[in-house]
C-alpha cells in the first residue's frame, strides 16, 4: 500500500524535473504542463496500485510524453488508444529510461525551465509568477492570493508571459557554460525576489504570501543540488534558509512584525539554522565572497545569538563593509549604520547616515534609523522631525505604529525642546 | 550484537514534506523510539542535514575537498565517526588524519548533524 502523502510529495519534488524534459520534447510551456498533469493523474492510479516506481521523474517523463504522443496521433488520425492497461505497463521501458536521464541530463532541464520562467524579458513580476506557476505548480488562485491581485488578472499575467516566451523565440538547447552562468545569476535573482515578496508581508497578507516562502526555498535547495559547489548559490540557500526558520517568531499572532530584537528565540527553527549556518560555512570555504553570501553571512550572525545581547555587531559591522564594497547601495550602508552605533556608538552612525539624505529622501527606513541615531545623541527635536517624516512614509499601519512609540516616548519624556520640524 | 539501522529515503521527497507531514512522521518515528529506550535496546540516533550540506574528503597523497557527498557507488559504508568540531576546517583535518591512518582509497564524508540523541547507553 502506497502513502498517498508519499506519492503526493514524490509528485512535487519531480515537477520541475519532468516538467524540464516535457519542455525539452515539446518546446511548448503549455503542452508540458498539460502532458504532466496527465501523467501525474495516471501515477496516482498506478503507483497506489503498483507501488512507487525506482525513479519516479523518468517514470512521469515517459508517461507524459507518450501521453502527449498519443493525443496528437488521436487528433491527426483518428486512430484508436491503446488499451489502458497497456499504456500503464512500463516496466522494462522505465528502467531504460531511467538508465538514460543521468543527473546532467536533469540539470540542463531543469535549468533550461527556471530559464525560461526567468527569462530577462519578463518583468520580474511575471517571472515569479511563472515560475510558481509552472516549476513550483501552486495554483493560479494561489498566486493570485500572493500578490492580492484577481485570479483573473493572474491567470492573464501568466498567459502574457507565456506568450511573450514565445515570441522571444527562446533557444532550447543545452545552455554553454557562460550563458549557464548567467542564467544561473538571473534564476538565483529571481528566487530571492520571490522569498522577499513574501517576507516583506506584514499584517493580514502574512498568512497569504508564506508559500512564497516556501517555494522560494524549495527552488534554492533544487538550484543548489545542480550546482552544489557555487558559493553564491550556497550563500543565497543558507540565507533563506536562516530567515526562513524566524518565521515562527516574526509575526505575532495579529499579524504584526516582530522586530529581531523581540522575537522569542526558542520559536526559531534550529534545523533550518543549522542547515543554512552549514552552508554559509561551506560557501565561505571557497573564498570567492559575493553579496548572498554576506549577506547570509550577517543573517547567521544573528541566528547564532542566543540571546540579542550575544550578537557580535562588529562582526556584523565588518560583514556588511565586505557587502558595501562588493555592491554599494545606500540602503547597505544605513542598514551597517545599525550595526555602526552598537559598536562605536550613535555619533559615528549619524556621520555614516547623514550623506545618504539626498537617495533616501522617501525612504521609510532612513528616518527611522536617523530618528533612533538623533534620540540616543539627545537631539530630541531633530529626533521627532525624523520620526514624524518616518511616520508619513510609512508602508503599513504596524510600521506607522511602531514609530509612533517612539514618538510617544519622546513627547512624554517632556523635553520642552522646539517643535519646529513638526509636519 | 549491536545493530546499525540506516535510513535510506529520496531526499527530494522528504525535503518536500510539509511542516505538517514532516511532524507527523517525527511523531511516528519517535513512538518507536520510546518503546525502545524502555527496554534499554536504543543507541545513538542522529539525523543528518541533507547531502548539500555534505563536504567530502576524498583519501590520497594529496587529498582533495569536495562539495557534495562524492563517494562512488561501489564504495560501500563501512561506518562513521561523530566527532565534535568548532567549524568545517576543523571536520575536514580530522577527517583527512583519518585517511592518513587508513592509507586505503576512498573517502570520508562530512555530514553535519541536525539532532542527536545519546540513548539508553546499551552495551
Amino acid at each position: 500500500m502506497t502513502d498517498m502523502a508519499w506519492i503526493d510529495a514524490a509528485l512535487t519534488s519531480a515537477r520541475p524535473q519532468a516538467i524540464g524534459a516535457l519542455l525539452r520534447y515539446f518546446h511548448d510551456l503549455d503542452a508540458a504542463e498539460e502532458a504532466y498533469q496527465e501523467a501525474c493523474l495516471r501515477a496516482l492510479k498506478n503507483w497506489s496500485r503498483n507501488g512507487p516506481p525506482r525513479d519516479v521523474a523518468a517514470w512521469l517523463i515517459f508517461v507524459g510524453r507518450n501521453v502527449a504522443i498519443d493525443a496528437a496521433r488521436r487528433r491527426g488520425r483518428q486512430k484508436e488508444l491503446p488499451d489502458e492497461d497497456v499504456l500503464s505497463d512500463l516496466g522494462d521501458v522505465e528502467e531504460e529510461m531511467a538508465e538514460r536521464l543521468d543527473g546532467a541530463d536533469y540539470r540542463d532541464d531543469i535549468l533550461r525551465l527556471l530559464f525560461v520562467c526567468c527569462h530577462p524579458e519578463l518583468p520580474a513580476t511575471q517571472q515569479i509568477a511563472l515560475a510558481l506557476r509552472v516549476v513550483c505548480g501552486l495554483s493560479v488562485q494561489q498566486i493570485a492570493r500572493a500578490f492580492f491581485v484577481t485570479e483573473s488578472a493572474m491567470e492573464q499575467r501568466i498567459t502574457r508571459a507565456k506568450a511573450r516566451i514565445g515570441a522571444a523565440n527562446v533557444p532550447f538547447e543545452a545552455p554553454g557554460p557562460r550563458e549557464r552562468e548567467e542564467r544561473l545569476e538571473a534564476v538565483a535573482a529571481a528566487i530571492y525576489l520571490m522569498f522577499n515578496e513574501g517576507y516583506s508581508a506584514t499584517g493580514e497578507h502574512v498568512r497569504a504570501r508564506a508559500p512564497l516562502l516556501d517555494e522560494a526555498v524549495r527552488l534554492a535547495r533544487l538550484l543548489l543540488r545542480l550546482f552544489p559547489g557555487e558559493p553564491e548559490v550556497l550563500g543565497l540557500t543558507g540565507l533563506l534558509l536562516v530567515q526562513h526558520a524566524r518565521t515562527a517568531a516574526r509575526v505575532a499572532p495579529d499579524g504584526t512584525i516582530v522586530l529581531l530584537e523581540d522575537q522569542d528565540r526558542t520559536l526559531w527553527n534550529r534545523t533550518m539554522i543549522l542547515e543554512g549556518l552549514a552552508l554559509i560555512e561551506k560557501a565561505l570555504r571557497h573564498e570567492r565572497p559575493g553579496p548572498y553570501q554576506m549577506q547570509a553571512a550577517i543573517a547567521s550572525m544573528h541566528a547564532r545569538a542566543k540571546r540579542i545581547e550575544d550578537t557580535d555587531w562588529a562582526e556584523i559591522d565588518r560583514l556588511y563593509s565586505v557587502l558595501e564594497s562588493l555592491q554599494p547601495s545606500p540602503v547597505i550602508t544605513l542598514n551597517r549604520a545599525v550595526a555602526v552605533a552598537k559598536v562605536r556608538g550613535a555619533e559615528a552612525a549619524l556621520a555614516l547616515v547623514e550623506p545618504l539624505a539626498s537617495h533616501l529622501s522617501n525612504y521609510f527606513y532612513f528616518f527611522g534609523v536617523k530618528g533612533s541615531l538623533l534620540m540616543q545623541l539627545g537631539r530630541d527635536a531633530e529626533a521627532r522631525a525624523a520620526f514624524r517624516r518616518a511616520i508619513a512614509l510609512a508602508n503599513t499601519v504596524q510600521e506607522a505604529a511602531h514609530i509612533r512609540t517612539h514618538l510617544d516616548r519622546l513627547i512624554k519624556d517632556g523635553t520642552t525642546g522646539d517643535v519646529q520640524g513638526s509636519k | 550484537m549491536l545493530y546499525a539501522i540506516l535510513c535510506y529515503d529520496s531526499e527530494e521527497v522528504v525535503g518536500s514534506w510539509s511542516q505538517d507531514q514532516e511532524a507527523t512522521t517525527m511523531a511516528r518515528l519517535a513512538a518507536v523510539q520510546q518503546k525502545l529506550a524502555e527496554k534499554k535496546q536504543l543507541g545513538p540516533v542522529a539525523r543528518l542535514l541533507p547531502t548539500t550540506a555534505a563536504t567530502t574528503v576524498r583519501k590520497g597523497a594529496k587529498p582533495l575537498v569536495l562539495d557534495g557527498p562524492f563517494a562512488e557507488t561501489k564504495e560501500q559504508l563501512l561506518g562513521f565517526y561523530v566527532v565534535d568540531c568548532a567549524s568545517l576546517d576543523e571536520a575536514i583535518e580530522v577527517a583527512r588524519e583519518l585517511g592518513k591512518a587508513s592509507g586505503s582509497e576512498g573517502a570520508y564524508e562530512i555530514r553535519p548533524i541536525a539532532t542527536f540523541k545519546p540513548g539508553t547507553g546499551v552495551a
